[in-house]
């Protein structure tokens, strides 16, 4: 027991690290040299902000008593009030709360170089409060979707993945297209960065994905401990395994359709592969086994490749594909589990292919069913209160000039060449 | 007096200067700069997205010489850059009133 509470404060530290610095890195790495500093503002201010909010009211909706099935009491438990942090209760709050930040944070790359830093603040703390919380009460909390059907969602495949991909998507959509959306190149100005932060991603989603180990056994008795302790040494294993190979797998799919349709492996391709993969064996990963993961990889890295173009024929401005990789790998990796799952595996179940029958493949669409509904619904809500209150846009002249140097005064690079004296 | 400009492809760059130097031109002003001539530019895709890069990195040489050294330069530098593909460049001459040494004030051919 000793042994998982320190493996739980490294695991959070990892999570921690996973938004600041790598998910800014990686999505910072993409956007244009004008809009870098604004873009890994959004999710540094994500973890100012929510880390918050998260200790204030977010525990207790997610986790709280007087529970309604789809979220928790925000007043039970405010503040922690009420919760101990002996037997490991501030570290799962802490855990927790790595967990909230880094999906707000993920839903900023699909309005990337336009949106008013202020407005963001405003719409994340709404968000977690609306659509983050509720659905971890539902999911984890032993809420509406848990109690009715009970998908597998080990690390957050719904409540993280898909949940930041349906906001990124409707984000995109109400807020709207940069100018110069399909006319002007929009390369991302740094791939260095963007691969840093890949490969630092991955490293930190070893303490998302393995850090979110659930004990079967009661832990104050000497049979159950001594049980929860074999739980531990297995289950950490094979959860680092199959989130190592499914984004092997992914990298690789990913490259491999990149270079039979455009004659390149590219750079970008093997970074997106690597998160493409990560996201879809999020919730897979204590559900497979081994093989499995290396399947679900190999498809969420393939077909994440194809779905990053739909943008350009649907004209919605998700800008650094939010929802080609966040949503289409979320849904993936969670309805997979119904066709890959293994009562070898953790989770305990088997799917389809393993001869369990559609039972698993139908809990799990119903579990993505109600997190795209829920916050579909509330996230469209919220996009459009903000987009007629303070509004979303900065002015067109900031957003061509650059919103580095409009919303934080500042430029990313010193961009003066040669001996710097005319600059 | 003479200028001699070229706008040449980057890799071709150091046989250049040095075939210059062999025929004894001493000094020149080099740029890096991008451009596109009948070449135009090439596609890059990210994530399934194919940018025309309208300009292509090129690099531009300024050279001063007399009259009757001009025409050899501009020959020297067609045959050494030449790879005979699209893309291989440009050279042009104009010419120029007088040129100064600014260290010693020196003018024209005392001043290259």
């Amino acid at each position: 027991m000793d042994g998982y509470y320190a493996w739980m404060i490294m695991a959070t530290a990892l999570v921690l690290m996973m938004t600041t610095p790598a998910l800014a890195l990686f999505y910072g790495g993409m956007t244009r040299s004008k809009s870098v500093l604004n873009m890994m503002m959004m999710s540094y201010l994500s973890l100012g902000v929510v880390g918050l909010v998260y200790v204030l009211w977010g525990w207790s909706t997610s986790y709280g008593g007087g529970g309604n099935g789809f979220f928790a009491n925000p007043f039970d438990m405010f503040g922690l009030h009420g919760v101990s942090p002996d037997g490991g209760g501030y570290i799962a709050v802490a855990f927790q709360l790595t967990f909230a930040v880094i999906t707000a944070a993920l839903i900023s790359g699909a309005v990337a170089d336009r949106v008013k830093i202020s407005s963001w603040v405003v719409f994340i703390v709404a968000w977690v409060t609306l659509c983050y919380f509720p659905l971890a009460h539902m999911v984890w909390g032993g809420g509406f979707i848990t109690e009715h059907w009970a998908p597998q969602d080990y690390a957050g495949g719904t409540v993280v993945h898909i949940n930041a991909g349906v906001a990124g998507g409707i984000l995109a959509l109400i807020i709207g297209r940069r100018i110069g959306f399909k006319k002007e190149p929009m390369r991302p100005h740094s791939l260095p960065l963007t691969m840093i932060g890949a490969g630092l991603l991955w490293f930190g989603w070893y303490g998302f994905n393995v850090g979110s180990i659930v004990f079967a056994d009661d832990w104050s008795t000497e049979s159950g401990a001594a049980a929860n302790v074999k739980q531990f040494v297995s289950e950490t294993g094979f959860t680092f395994l199959t989130t190592t190979v499914a984004t092997c797998a992914a990298m690789l799919a990913w490259l491999v359709v990149e270079r039979l349709i455009h004659g390149k492996a590219t750079s970008l391709g093997a970074a997106s592969g690597i998160v493409a993969g990560l996201v879809a064996i999020t919730p897979a990963t204590g559900a497979v086994e081994p093989v499995g993961a290396i399947a679900i990889g190999a498809i969420a890295g393939a077909v994440c490749a194809w779905a990053v173009s739909l943008k350009y024929k649907l004209n919605l401005d998700d800008s650094l594909d939010v929802v080609g990789v966040h949503l289409v790998g979320g849904v993936l990796g969670t309805l997979l589990i119904g066709l890959f799952s293994s009562s070898a595996a953790p989770g305990g179940i088997d799917g389809l292919f393993y001869g369990g029958g559609l039972g698993s493949l139908g809990d799990q669409f119903m579990g993505v069913l109600v997190a795209v509904v829920w916050t579909g619904v509330l996230t469209t809500v919220l996009a459009l209160a903000i987009k007629y209150t303070i509004g979303w846009r900065i002015s067109e002249e900031a957003e061509v000039d650059g919103i580095d140097s409009d919303q934080h005064g500042e430029s990313a690079y010193d961009v003066a060449v040669g001996t710097g004296v005319l600059s | 007096m003479r200028l001699v400009t070229a706008v040449i492809k980057p890799h071709k760059w150091e046989d250049v200067r040095e075939a210059l130097e062999t025929f004894g031109v001493t000094g020149m002003t080099v740029s890096e700069v991008s451009g596109y001539g009948r070449q135009k530019g090439h596609t890059e895709v990210y994530r399934g997205a194919e940018y025309d890069i309208a300009l292509v990195p090129k690099i531009r040489l300024e050279i001063v010489t007399e009259d009757a050294d001009a025409d050899e330069v501009v020959a020297l530098i067609v045959k050494t850059a030449q790879t005979g593909r699209i893309g291989d460049g440009k050279v042009w001459m104009s010419p120029i009133e007088a040129v100064f040494r600014v260290r010693t004030g020196d003018r024209d051919a005392a001043a290259l």
